[in-house]
């Protein structure tokens, strides 16, 4: 049964697994570094649907199916699904997932939805509230585009500090505790945090006082400091933020990230190579390097601790025509190797 | 002690990587330049052809304006647009994206919702800024008798 430590961390003491996880991604992030991680690469960004938001349903569909496939599970064993996108009433989820039949949390988290749900799965499996949960996220380079920002053929320039939503979905299948599988050990949820950012541009910026003050919550409940883990793993601060995240834990709260650092959104591209300006974002971003490349590493035990803190921008295009600055949240997941890998 | 919001603006600022200015000014410069010096090719063919003066001045800017929309329409315009700018946002150019993207982009919300009603999504404030300009420039035109 969660118990809470310290003040906003949750320990689950059952240590729930991920007994099944998958990431699909589009033509960009499938040609980017991570390329021979991923569980499928579609080559056609449109995934042979009519709109780009059918697209995204498909793909995050094609992850929670995947995933439920290498768990061993099918859509009837499981309890609940924790998921949700980036697009108005995250109908990239409720679209993709409505055919499977099972009981369905929708998360809003913008970007950090993949700690959201995860975490949240974890706990309502590790207070048996659930058998089998499954988290997933999933975001579309073009649905993105043409609801946040110009249509695709729009011919403008964007500024360094912008990223690219990456057209990725991942998923994973939290159970009951299995020996050969990556559990979860801690959930911190955070809290809003808007440092007045109010530049679209400049998500990065935005959210790392959010990533900055759930890190330093995590430590703070936990008594422990970045050298007790492998890896702390934002999900897509990008250049910029992941330079203020750096500043801002060291500035306000004395923590040194030293090389324990690593940012999906600066892992998904080769940021030389491919057209992404400061790096990847969106909710998949988080989604598919957590579910491919670092889940790979947890369960092999090369690295035994890891915390994924996903970030989310919290803010809508209206919000922004209207001037407001970006609220910001950040979601923290302490995931451990196997039993067996130890 | 925490950062204000103030002390965080300016980390943001340091932090933050600016555009390259003379690059982009060079590029806008250069296409720009190139994208008019092809309105004066066609203004010297067409007059050669032995259209009308007001004929030239139809025929060049309508001649711009489908060309890039196919370009636009065979998704190579964007990338020019990527490095040029201001250069080919500026001229006619810009202007004629502004219209044939949306209406590429929305066709999977209808012809008539979709296509019809984003048309103008980008280009809308320039028509109704430039109508509203060209009132206020009359009514001076006409109050100090320039014509």
């Amino acid at each position: 049964m969660a118990v809470r430590q310290g003040r906003y961390t949750l320990n689950l003491p059952t240590r729930p697994s991920i007994i099944g996880n998958a990431a699909v991604v589009g033509k960009t992030e499938g040609e980017g570094p991570l390329k021979a991680e991923f569980d499928h690469i579609y080559t056609d960004d449109t995934l042979g649907e009519i709109s780009f938001e059918k697209a995204e349903s498909t793909l995050q569909r094609e992850a929670v199916i995947r995933a439920l496939d290498k768990a061993g599970k099918t859509p009837a064993e499981v309890d609940f699904i924790l998921a949700g996108d980036l697009l108005n009433q995250c109908i990239g989820t409720s679209f993709g997932l409505r055919e499977l039949n099972i009981p369905f949390l929708g998360m809003y988290g913008a970007c950090s939805t993949m700690s959201l749900s995860l975490g949240l799965a974890s706990v309502l499996v590790d207070t048996k509230a659930a058998g089998v949960a499954v988290a997933s996220t999933s975001s579309h380079f073009c649905s993105a585009e043409r609801q946040f920002r110009q249509p695709l053929e729009y011919g403008g320039q964007r500024p360094p500090t912008a990223q690219r939503t990456a057209t990725a979905a991942g998923a994973s299948v939290v159970g009951a505790t299995t020996p050969d599988k990556p559990c979860v050990e801690a959930v911190t949820f955070g809290r809003i945090v808007d440092l007045g950012v109010k530049d679209a541009n400049n998500m990065g910026a935005a959210m790392a006082p959010a990533a900055a003050q759930t890190i330093a919550d995590f430590f703070n409940d936990t008594g422990s400091t970045p050298q007790d883990y492998d890896l702390i793993l934002t999900g897509d601060l990008g250049l910029v933020g992941t330079k203020l995240l750096k500043e801002l834990l060291q500035k306000d709260h004395g923590v040194d990230l030293g090389d324990r650092h690593a940012d999906c959104g600066l892992l998904l591209y080769d940021l030389k190579a491919q057209d992404v300006h400061a790096g990847g974002s969106g909710c998949g971003c988080a989604g598919s390097v957590f579910n491919s490349y670092i889940l790979r590493r947890v369960t092999a035990g090369e690295l035994k601790r890891v915390v994924l803190v996903a970030t989310g921008a919290l803010m809508s295009q209206t919000s922004s025509l209207q001037g407001e600055s970006i609220p910001s949240i950040a979601h923290a997941v302490l995931v451990s190797a196997p039993q067996n890998a130890l | 002690m925490a950062t204000t919001g103030k002390e965080y603006d300016s980390m943001t600022k340091k932090a933050s990587p600016p555009s390259k200015k003379a690059k982009d000014l060079f590029c806008a410069f250069a296409i720009g330049g190139l994208i008019c010096t092809l309105g004066q090719v066609f203004t010297w063919l067409y007059t050669r052809a032995g259209f009308s003066e007001d004929g030239v001045k139809a025929a060049t800017p309508v001649t711009l304006i489908a060309l890039t929309a196919v370009l636009t329409g065979i998704g190579v315009f964007d990338k020019i647009a990527k490095v040029a700018g201001a250069g080919t946002v500026v001229p006619i150019t810009g202007f004629a994206n502004s219209i044939v993207s949306p209406a590429m982009e929305f066709q999977a919300e209808g012809r008539v919702l979709g296509t019809g009603a984003k048309l103008f999504s980008i280009a809308g404030p320039v028509i109704a800024y430039g109508t509203f300009a060209a009132v206020i420039y009359g009514l001076i035109a006409y109050i100090f008798k320039l014509y």
